[in-house]
């Protein structure tokens, strides 16, 4: 009989949603730059990753957090007034998407899945354009070169191989760019996951594994998809790996640089597993009180990952008035031009639904455009041609 | 012109695209080193280099999802997938990621994917290396599904299919590959018949017989056979199996007034389904008979020593020409 009761498999001590600190034994420890309670401590290895980050660096950290949080808690807002069909919250994931983008140069690029909404506005994507999908407009809102990030993908897993090819590409081009793929600890069980590891570690390609384990692919816990630390898997691979503290951008932020040094210089792929926590709902459709203890966002929260880099502004004599005033403005911001960007999102037209199936024309589709066009014409009236009456 | 076979002529087209474009990038089990399983990419890589002949772990959706990346990076990759049964690994990548990419994208990503597949049967093979598994395809809009059946289309339509800006499932007979033809390597696929185009191979007045890849050759035997009879067969080749180049079918039907379509895949929900849909939905009133398909059948493909009853064959074809036709046949006294 299959189980995922932790003790069958010999590993009781310490399964990998194990968040205080244990781990499987096979494994170093969690990288950790910053305590939850704002304390900065040294590391031997990774300090170096981030002596650079000035204060004022730190404080724009912070301010992205601030804001991605911003646009989460406004996207779902939006969602329950009616304005988008669904929303995936990142609430709580912000250090992971904030450390590891802010690592990366315009020229890398991004192929993630459909909760990285924070790292889509690190890269520069129009707010509006964040939501298109969700808002039902389009199947993705933004054209994938102007910020070098692939558009969300939904299959869990598939964009790790769209990276991996990516990252080919840049060895044959003899680019020193680099390709990083975001996907969740679910992920790591799909065949395409394993088997983008096999193909970057062969070619030694240039792209870096970027898991949020944030404990939960919708109600199934982290210990059904891995019997041991998931940063521990890469070394099957032959690809080396490091888990980091998730909700700690600094620490992610080091770990991810650490990663794109390697591969820029023909190190190859790299894995990163950063551990932390969806504190909402897999989407807006999903209700997580059936499935996880309350407890245990309890103890999440208390390593929330905004707060700790506002307990470090304050130790260091940062957070002044001034940046809390400058980062709320900035929020509010972003949230009026969200919610402004969604409203007036221009509708789409009836036959779009035909366009770019094919970059070129295709027989059998014109003809059912044709029909179709014909058939809405045949209201008479233009206006109704155009209303959701003519679909009926 | 060169006589040269089958897969020499495949050979043949892929180096002129290696040639032609830089970014062009073959990729698949086995290509390299050993030119192929059927050694229709023989010397390649020796002559391009293993990054653009690449051979790849295995593992059907890595190849597939890595041309995907690649195709990102503008590059135009051309895969290889072993033996047509091998090709479910990878089905979830071709039809979410390939097939949908452009639409998903607005446009902004194009999917100049090739997918190389030898199918059909008729070689002795086990399980899994003889099947026709086109209809999945042709079933997923975003495609473009093609079926060559001569040296000369194969060296061109490859080229043809490596140009073009959306993906192409390129179905290749594998129990032709020996098979030699006339090939003339100067034709310039940019002004040669287009891989969306059907060609009538053989002109005939009484049925129209349909067929694609390996049955064109014994759809044109069969002609041969009825002509001694007296029954005048217009054998099409329809090269594109989606879009299906319904003009062509529709000139040659109104003139018949009968049709029969073969292929090796099973019937139900097929290939042949849709074209006796269509051809009757769009020329009804000039069909003399109901559309006839000769078919594999709803069976897996069968162990070797059954495999001669599961394609149709001369004889079976003929026995549908003559159904069309009203004559005598096996079914005779059978309602529908």
């Amino acid at each position: 009989m299959f189980t995922d009761e932790l003790g069958q498999g010999g590993n009781a001590a310490g399964g990998p949603d194990n968040s205080a600190g244990h781990h499987s034994g096979t494994g170093e420890s969690r990288v950790q730059l910053i305590t939850p309670g704002g304390e900065r401590v040294s590391h031997p290895q990774y300090d170096a990753w981030v002596r650079d980050v000035t204060d004022e660096q730190l404080g724009s950290l912070y301010e992205d957090m601030v804001v991605i949080r911003r646009i989460d808690t406004e996207a779902t807002a939006l969602q329950r007034q009616g304005e988008l069909g669904l929303w995936p919250p990142l609430l709580g994931q912000e250090a992971s998407q904030v450390g590891s983008a802010r690592a990366l140069r315009d020229d890398d690029f991004v192929f993630s899945s459909y909760r990285e909404n924070g790292v889509a506005y690190c890269r520069g994507v129009d707010l509006a354009d964040i939501l298109t999908v969700w808002r039902g407009n389009a199947s993705s809102g933004w054209d994938p070169y102007t910020v070098n990030m692939a558009t969300p993908q939904i299959i869990i897993g598939a964009q790790t191989l769209h990276a991996t090819g990516y990252a080919m590409g840049i060895q044959n081009d003899g680019a020193d760019s680099v390709a990083i793929t975001y996907f969740g600890d679910g992920a790591t069980s799909e065949g395409d996951v394993n088997e983008a590891m096999v193909f970057a570690a062969s070619f030694q390609s240039p792209v870096i594994f970027f898991c949020q384990n944030n404990h939960w692919a919708i109600s199934e816990p982290v210990r059904l998809q891995s019997h041991i630390r998931i940063a521990d898997r890469a070394s099957g691979f032959g690809i080396p790996s490091v888990q980091v503290d998730g909700n700690d951008v600094l620490a992610v932020m080091a770990a991810t640089r650490e990663a794109i040094e390697r591969a820029r210089h023909g190190g190859g792929p790299t894995f990163i597993e950063a551990v932390t926590y969806r504190m909402g709902p897999h989407t807006t459709a999903d209700d997580p009180t059936r499935y996880r203890d309350a407890n245990e966002l309890e103890d999440w929260a208390a390593k929330d990952p905004i707060a700790r880099v506002k307990g470090l502004l304050e130790r260091k004599g940062l957070l002044t008035e001034q940046l809390e005033a400058q980062v709320a403005a900035k929020a509010d911001a972003v949230a009026r031009e969200l919610r402004a960007g969604c409203i007036n999102m221009p509708d789409p037209q009836p036959l779009d639904i035909f366009k770019h199936v094919y970059s070129t024309p295709n027989s059998w589709l014109d003809r059912q455009e044709d029909h179709y066009s014909r058939y809405l014409a045949s209201f008479g009236d233009p206006e109704g041609a155009n209303s959701e009456e003519g679909a009926r | 012109m060169t006589q040269m076979t089958f897969a020499r002529a495949i050979n043949s087209g892929l180096r002129k695209s290696l040639e032609n474009d830089p970014k062009v990038i073959l990729m698949g089990e086995d290509i390299g080193t050993l030119g192929g399983v059927f050694r229709v990419t023989d010397g390649l890589q020796k002559d391009f280099g293993k990054h653009r002949v690449v051979d790849t772990p295995l593992a059907e959706s890595a190849i597939m999802g890595t041309a995907v990346g690649l195709a990102y990076r503008g590059y135009r990759p051309v895969v290889e997938i072993q033996f047509d049964g091998f090709i479910y690994p990878a089905f979830d990548q071709i039809v979410s990621q390939v097939a949908k990419l452009h639409y998903r994208t607005q446009g902004h990503v194009k999917m100049p994917i090739t997918v190389r597949v030898p199918f059909g049967g008729g070689i002795g093979s086990p399980e899994h290396h003889s099947e026709s598994p086109e209809a999945y395809f042709t079933h997923t809009s975003g495609l473009r599904v093609v079926s060559v059946s001569n040296p000369q289309d194969a060296y061109t339509m490859i080229q043809q299919a490596i140009a073009s800006d959306d993906p192409v499932l390129f179905f290749e007979p594998k129990r032709r590959y020996h098979d030699k033809g006339e090939v003339d390597e100067s034709i310039d696929p940019a002004t040669a018949l287009s891989m969306e185009k059907a060609r009538v191979v053989t002109e005939g007045k009484d049925v129209t017989l349909v067929a694609y890849g390996p049955l064109v050759k014994t759809a044109k035997d069969a002609a041969l056979a009825a002509a001694d009879e007296g029954v005048s067969i217009e054998v099409i080749d329809l090269r594109s199996l989606a879009p299906v180049d319904f003009a062509t079918l529709e000139a040659s039907v109104r003139k018949t007034g009968r049709l029969v379509i073969t292929h090796e895949a099973g019937q139900s929900g097929g290939l042949g389904a849709e074209l006796a849909a269509s051809i009757t939905e769009r020329c009804f009133y000039h069909l003399e008979a109901a559309p006839v398909r000769i078919t594999g059948f709803d069976v897996p493909y069968p162990y070797s020593k059954l495999e001669m009853h599961h394609l149709p064959g001369l004889d079976r074809i003929l026995d549908g020409v003559d159904r069309a036709l009203g004559r005598p046949n096996s079914l005779s006294g059978l309602e529908g």
